[in-house]
């Protein structure tokens, strides 16, 4: 598996990663070496083995349906970069 | 007075009761050589205030008589992917610049219930992405072993990684024990570059609640130790059920340390052939086949196994945690806390924050994981590497029908030069060859100082259990460490 400049570039953009151009040609040769490598996988037959997400052999606890936390808002706030009236603050998004 | 940074847990613990030196003045003794060891670059943030605190408080407690923690007065530090209320948290990335939580994780907080004390907050690769601590942007750790021979005499040396400056305090005496915490690896394989103990224990055994994620279903925090004891120790006060991380296991915790009978006569070691590897390193080979002989001659009986998917761990591992990596990574976009760079557009900030926040290697996995979760590639990499997982568990599971512990080599070589193995990220990655597929099944492995390299560096063995079974873990683990009789500071120039 090789990936070239523009998959590199969109794979980028769908991560929000800025990447400059100059580097979009080493990181396609990096990143095609390590996808090279994970190939071996598919000489493996998976055929009806289940996938596994997690190795915890238990479902999901469930509690009541109540807020168990809150009244927070500053210490929440306390570590943004922006914040104004008790809002995170972000540059502009609608016109 | 005896040089307090020589001692152990278990012994500052016995001494402390006794009252032959109070908890304040081994704080300060440890704040002195964490200052005296900062060459080594082994801790990001130091916090002498809340140690000396800290400290008094564990005096006050004995003073009046009240109750005493397991760990009570003993100075540890702390990786610094542990949220910790009020001190500067890291994660040794640029993005989390100026993060200090309001809120104290779940283990950091029990190991402060059990009373201990943090020094501070130790180094690591970014975001724990790594196996030689030369990530993290607050720059590499060195190893405090150098080698004695060979090509590298002189050469600053890694420490391993992620969990690189943890390993090197402890090996150095900068902090009497650390956390650690392993994705893949990450407490083992620099436990055996430093030459301690490091145990990662059953996934769910401790909470990952208030850690810095990396991978989700891999994390676990563990010990890194002077020795097996006092990874019994530590291990029993970061442990316990957390009903705020869900796959926190609702189990008790043993006593640990009562697990050390060393007492092994009868118990099956298994040896996994798929293990021994073309071109092994035969000085690893060699350790491996002592420590065999070791158990053997303790009453254990020596069985080998096969666990036949062991080659094709560490691709599924480098899809799997860079999958899980890039969606918890998402979270970094310059609004909530830490590194914002300014942009035109909402969707430029983040662009412009995670391009200049994060460093090479993370980007380089969150590129991965965005790559094979992508439409069109997901089944084909992510959902084939799950089943892969489910191949590789169950070697394991049919494994541990006939052996109650498996041992191997830890890392396929001694700490190598700082520089080496940078160009070449899948040359890295194979650093975790003998670890990673613990992690994926979720079972409690550890490393153990079993020897020198002919150049006078350490090197551990691993032995994995069942999963909650880190009691067996130990007891082997003791009785091999008897065996070893590793000398703790033999070689250290600092």
């Amino acid at each position: 598996m090789s990936l070239d400049k523009d998959t590199v570039k969109n794979i980028a953009y769908l991560a929000r990663i800025r990447v400059g151009d100059d580097k979009l040609g080493p990181l396609a040769g990096e990143l095609s070496t390590i996808m090279g490598w994970i190939e071996q996988l598919q000489e493996l037959n998976t055929d009806g083995v289940e996938p596994m997400a997690s190795v915890a052999a238990m479902s999901l606890p469930q509690r009541r349906d109540v807020v168990t936390d809150g009244n927070c808002r500053d210490a929440v706030l306390k570590n943004a970069p922006d914040a104004e009236d008790g809002f995170f603050a972000v540059p502009k998004v609608v016109e | 007075m005896a040089d307090l940074t020589q001692f152990t847990l278990a012994e500052a613990r016995d001494a402390l009761a006794k009252k032959d030196f109070s908890a304040a003045e081994l704080a300060e003794t440890y704040i002195k050589a964490v200052q005296a060891g900062r060459d080594l670059n082994a801790y990001i943030t130091e916090t002498p205030e809340v140690a000396l605190e800290r400290a008094r408080e564990s005096d006050d407690r004995r003073a009046k008589g009240a109750p005493i923690g397991a760990m009570d007065g003993l100075p540890i530090a702390m990786k610094d992917l542990f949220c910790t209320e009020g001190v500067l948290t890291t994660a040794a990335s640029h993005i989390l610049d100026g993060f200090v939580p309001p809120y104290e994780s779940t283990v950091s907080a029990n190991l402060r219930s059990a009373g201990a004390v943090m020094l501070g907050k130790t180094n690591l690769d970014e975001f724990a992405m790594g196996s030689a601590n030369i990530t993290s942007y607050y720059g590499p750790v060195k190893n405090p072993w150098k080698a004695k021979g060979g090509a590298n005499v002189g050469k600053d040396l890694v420490p391993g990684g992620s969990s690189g400056g943890s390993a090197a305090a402890v090996a150095a005496g900068l902090a009497m024990a650390a956390t650690g915490t392993d994705t893949g690896g990450s407490i083992r394989q620099p436990a055996s570059f430093c030459g301690i103990t490091g145990l990662k224990p059953t996934y769910g055994r401790c909470s990952r609640w208030g850690v810095v994620a990396f991978a989700s279903s891999l994390d676990q925090a563990g010990p890194m130790t002077k020795t097996v004891r006092d990874a019994a120790i530590m291990l029993g006060a970061m442990a316990g059920h957390d009903p705020k991380d869900s796959t926190s296991a609702a189990m008790a915790v043993p006593d640990f340390e009562a697990a050390l009978t060393g007492d092994i006569r009868g118990l099956n070691v298994g040896i996994p052939k798929e293990y021994s590897m073309d071109g092994m390193d035969p000085e690893i080979q060699a350790l491996w086949d002592k420590g065999q002989e070791w158990l053997k001659a303790a009453g254990a009986n020596i069985k080998q196994i096969s666990l036949p998917h062991t080659k094709y761990a560490l691709a599924t591992y480098y899809i799997v945690a860079p999958a899980e990596a890039s969606a918890n990574l998402a979270r970094y976009d310059g609004v909530r806390y830490g590194l914002r760079v300014p942009g035109e557009s909402l969707d430029d900030m983040y662009m412009n924050t995670r391009g200049e926040g994060f460093g090479e290697e993370v980007q380089r996995r969150i590129l991965i994981g965005t790559y094979v979760l992508s439409s069109g590639y997901y089944d084909a990499y992510y959902i084939k590497a799950q089943r892969v997982r489910s191949l590789i568990a169950n070697d394991f599971k049919t494994a541990f029908k006939d052996v109650d512990v498996i041992l191997t080599p830890t890392a396929p070589t001694a700490a190598f030069p700082l520089g080496e193995k940078q160009e070449d990220p899948v040359a890295m990655y194979l650093n975790d060859v003998f670890t990673v597929p613990t992690s994926l099944a979720g079972l409690p492995g550890m490393s153990v100082p079993a020897g020198l390299s002919k150049d006078g560096l350490p090197l551990g063995l691993q032995l994995i259990g069942r999963a909650f079974d880190e009691e067996t873990l130990l007891r082997v683990a003791g009785v091999m460490e008897s065996a070893a009789a590793f000398s703790f500071h033999h070689g250290l120039e600092v």
